[in-house]
């Protein structure tokens, strides 16, 4: 008897194998994002509408962003680039594009152009930051504070941040030096347009690191941008930096005591590459779906789940109402006037040339 | 067991210390909860003093005292931390009314042999409360899972409302996620298709080999053997980084059958294992025996070996299940999204979204695999008292 069991288990495995393995070999393209409320906006404004188009394509999310880097390097070394379009943020875009990981493209040939007639290029601007870059939203890195721990004057300047007397507690902050030490410096007395001289020469470094050393006992770091959202929702810190769409998530579907502090707010984008060395067919497929999905209205009709800016200048005025809540979304953007009084914009350059030096002398002094 | 040493009362000066003791570091967190552990000390220790003299100097009847003591408690649970504070205080009043009983009428000692010196005795006790202590240590982190798992909120954490053990506090919806959100079906699909057969694999492999290498005619037996086993000692992100690589080059990477080939082989080794400890025990003259009888090896291997060898081939293939259930670390390198299993996608959702759905996968699996370690322990009993193993 249990002979038979064992080779009935046996012909169930041999069976099911080929199946399985067949049902890979479907019209699947696979698209890598973040995860979150981030990955459930671009399914409800681009995927799910273009999969009822083309009910032959499937559409597989993998949620390995954070990582592409690497991965797209490993999967160009074992010559297996299984991914077919990838979500990163703007400097991966760049590292990615100059490593030759990423595919240039044409902008007015592979997008679609506004309904006015613009083209493609002139509506994205200048926020095609490199050849192989395809914008999707403008966000933000902001603070976000527990209005029920702060007292009765709410913090308005980054500067709060640094100041333990006015408002004691734990603070989150990203455990990388980016936005870190401009936002230390800018508190230690340097004006906006200096920051980045002063951030380039030792001396300037030695400065931001002394600043953050002031609260430095009072830093939870983060790493993964669910953190501040958990941590603000617990009452584990006062104040704490993420992404702004995070924050909103937090204050608004979550109706948590939490409040946006947007000074000093610093200014990234995300969007798409395709990964070089995709077989033809692979790659007609992908160029259609990403003419669908960067195109104005798809980009606007984003903005209805999350709260950021779509990349492209036609689609601001079609920014409507949040999905489910009803509310205006205009005035949640990061780039809302009312919001965007005091900004800093992501300086790729300057963190393309010092990010590794900087990184090294972060972390050394994280480990003091 | 029956009483070994004839009790009697102990003085005042030793069992109301030790109740003040005790006391004392009950005080200790409650006052560290209420905010000043020190003075949660300091007054644990003089209630409970003054509550141990008076309950055995004037009550001095242990039912009544217990129930005294769990209403007293429960009054001052309810006053200082609501509905948790009543339930705790109950068990606490209900806890010392037993315990200072225990200690004055000495029947602590009873079920201790008369030769053992007071040392001796204390020792035996701490003994028990320092593993009592690690099995809470232990287990802790597991059950704290479970209670957020019903929160009504989509954070790690406990709410006011669930404080107070308020209904409002607490909900199914994290439950209903898994069971509704195509991810997680999709990722508990991947789960189970993958997990029985990369244990069957291992489970055939895994014990032919073990059997094979416990063969002593079997030339370089052990550098055989420390090979097979390596993918257990070799850090898991190695055999990764290697099967990527290898499975990319030959088409199988991104695959169902090449996730499940790379955790069968990370589930042979536990099989190896297992059997060749059970193999230890098994008599070699039964195989010839029923070579003798006319019975050809695979007759003999189903018929005789295999059933007594049973217990371990089940604990490996276990073991197995569980490693390939479990898995992130390969399955990321190994699988594309499309093979994205449970554990893959607690990983990712721990990353990018800190979501109790997480929790009630995570109470989900712990129920699962107390179920199946329990019927699989309740069968191989069974067989071991069907064949005489083990009285029973």
């Amino acid at each position: 008897m249990k002979t038979k069991f064992i080779a009935a288990l046996a012909a169930s495995t041999a069976l099911l194998a080929p199946m399985a393995m067949a049902e890979e070999m479907a019209n699947d393209m696979t698209l890598v994002s973040w995860g979150g409320a981030y990955q459930k906006s671009q399914v409800n404004a681009y995927s799910a509408p273009y999969m009822e188009m083309h009910p032959d394509v499937k559409v597989v999310w993998d949620e390995s962003s954070n990582e592409a880097v690497a991965k797209l390097r490993a999967m160009n070394e074992a010559g297996n680039v299984t991914w077919d379009l990838v979500d990163v943020v703007a400097a991966d875009a760049i590292r990615l594009c100059d490593e030759g990981l990423a595919m240039e493209i044409d902008p007015d040939k592979d997008l679609a152009a506004a309904p006015d007639g613009t083209s493609a290029a002139d509506d994205f601007g200048d926020l095609l930051v490199s050849d192989c870059f395809i914008p999707q939203i403008v966000y933000s890195t902001t603070f976000g504070y527990r209005t029920d721990l702060v007292g009765d004057t709410p913090p308005d300047d980054i500067c709060d941040v640094f100041d333990l007397e006015a408002y004691p507690g734990k603070r989150a902050l990203e455990k990388r030096p980016i936005n870190n030490m401009e936002w230390a410096l800018l508190c230690d007395g340097v004006a906006k347009d200096e920051v980045y001289d002063v951030l380039a020469t030792p001396e300037g470094q030695e400065k931001a690191l002394a600043k953050l050393g002031t609260i430095k006992d009072n830093v939870i770091w983060w790493s993964a941008g669910a953190d501040t959202p958990q941590l603000l929702a617990d009452g584990e810190v006062v104040m704490g930096s993420t992404y702004n769409g995070r924050l909103f998530s937090v204050i608004e579907e979550q109706k948590q005591p939490v409040a946006m502090l947007w000074d000093a707010q610093v200014f990234d984008l995300d969007g798409w590459i395709i990964p070089a060395g995709l077989p033809a067919d692979r790659l007609a497929r992908v160029k259609d779906f990403l003419m669908f999905a960067t195109d104005t209205q798809r980009l606007a009709d984003q903005a209805k789940y999350i709260s950021y800016g779509p990349a492209r200048a036609s689609s601001a005025p079609l920014v409507g109402q949040h999905a489910d809540l009803g509310i205006e979304m205009a005035p949640h953007m990061p780039t809302d006037p009312n919001n965007a009084k005091n900004t800093f914009l992501y300086n790729y350059e300057f963190w393309a040339d010092y990010r590794d030096d900087i990184d090294a002398k972060f972390q050394a002094w994280l480990a003091k | 067991m029956a009483a070994l040493t004839p009790i009697y009362r102990t003085p005042v000066t030793f069992y109301v210390p030790v109740v003040a003791a005790a006391g004392a570091l009950a005080g200790l967190f409650v006052g560290t909860a209420q905010g000043s552990g020190l003075l949660g000390i300091v007054a644990g220790a003089a209630l409970m003093a003054a509550l141990a003299l008076a309950v055995t100097r004037v009550i001095e009847s242990e039912k009544a005292t217990r129930w005294g003591m769990a209403a007293l408690f429960v009054a001052g649970g309810w006053l200082i931390g609501g509905a948790p504070g009543l339930i705790l205080g109950a068990g606490f009043g209900w806890f010392f009314g037993w315990f200072t009983f225990w200690l004055y009428e000495g029947r602590y000692r009873a079920k201790l042999p008369t030769y053992l010196t007071p040392g001796q005795v204390l020792w035996h006790f701490t003994f028990r409360v320092i593993c009592g202590a690690i099995l809470v240590f232990l287990i802790t982190p597991i059950l704290v899972v479970m209670p957020l798992s019903f929160n009504a909120e989509n954070f790690f954490t406990f709410t006011p409302e669930m404080l107070r053990l308020d209904p409002a506090g607490y909900s199914l919806k994290h439950y209903r996620d898994f069971f509704t959100n195509d991810d997680w079906q999709q990722a508990l699909r991947n789960s189970v298709m993958i997990a029985p057969v990369a244990t069957l694999l291992s489970v055939s492999f895994g014990t032919l080999a073990a059997i094979g290498l416990s063969a002593e005619h079997v030339p370089f037996r052990r550098p055989i053997m420390a090979i097979l086993i390596s993918p257990m000692i070799v850090p898991l992100i190695i055999s990764a980084a290697g099967m990527y690589f290898f499975y990319s080059r030959i088409g199988l990477q991104g695959t169902y059958f090449g996730v499940v080939l790379a955790h069968a082989a990370l589930g042979i080794p536990f099989v190896i294992i297992t059997v060749t400890a059970t193999l230890v025990g098994f008599d070699r003259s039964l195989t010839r025996a029923a070579a003798n009888m006319g019975a050809d090896p695979v007759t003999t291997f189903f018929r005789v070996q295999m059933p007594l060898i049973l217990p371990g081939v089940i604990s490996g293939g276990l073991f197995a299940f569980i490693t390939s259930f479990d898995e992130v670390v390969v399955v990321l390198f190994v699988g594309s999204a499309g093979q994205k299993t449970l554990p893959w996608q607690m990983f990712t959702g721990l990353r990018e979204q800190i979501s109790p759905t997480i929790l009630a996968v995570a109470t989900i699996l712990v129920g699962i695999s107390i179920c199946l370690l329990t019927v699989v322990e309740m069968l191989r009993r069974r067989s071991e008292r069907l064949r005489g193993m083990s009285p029973g």
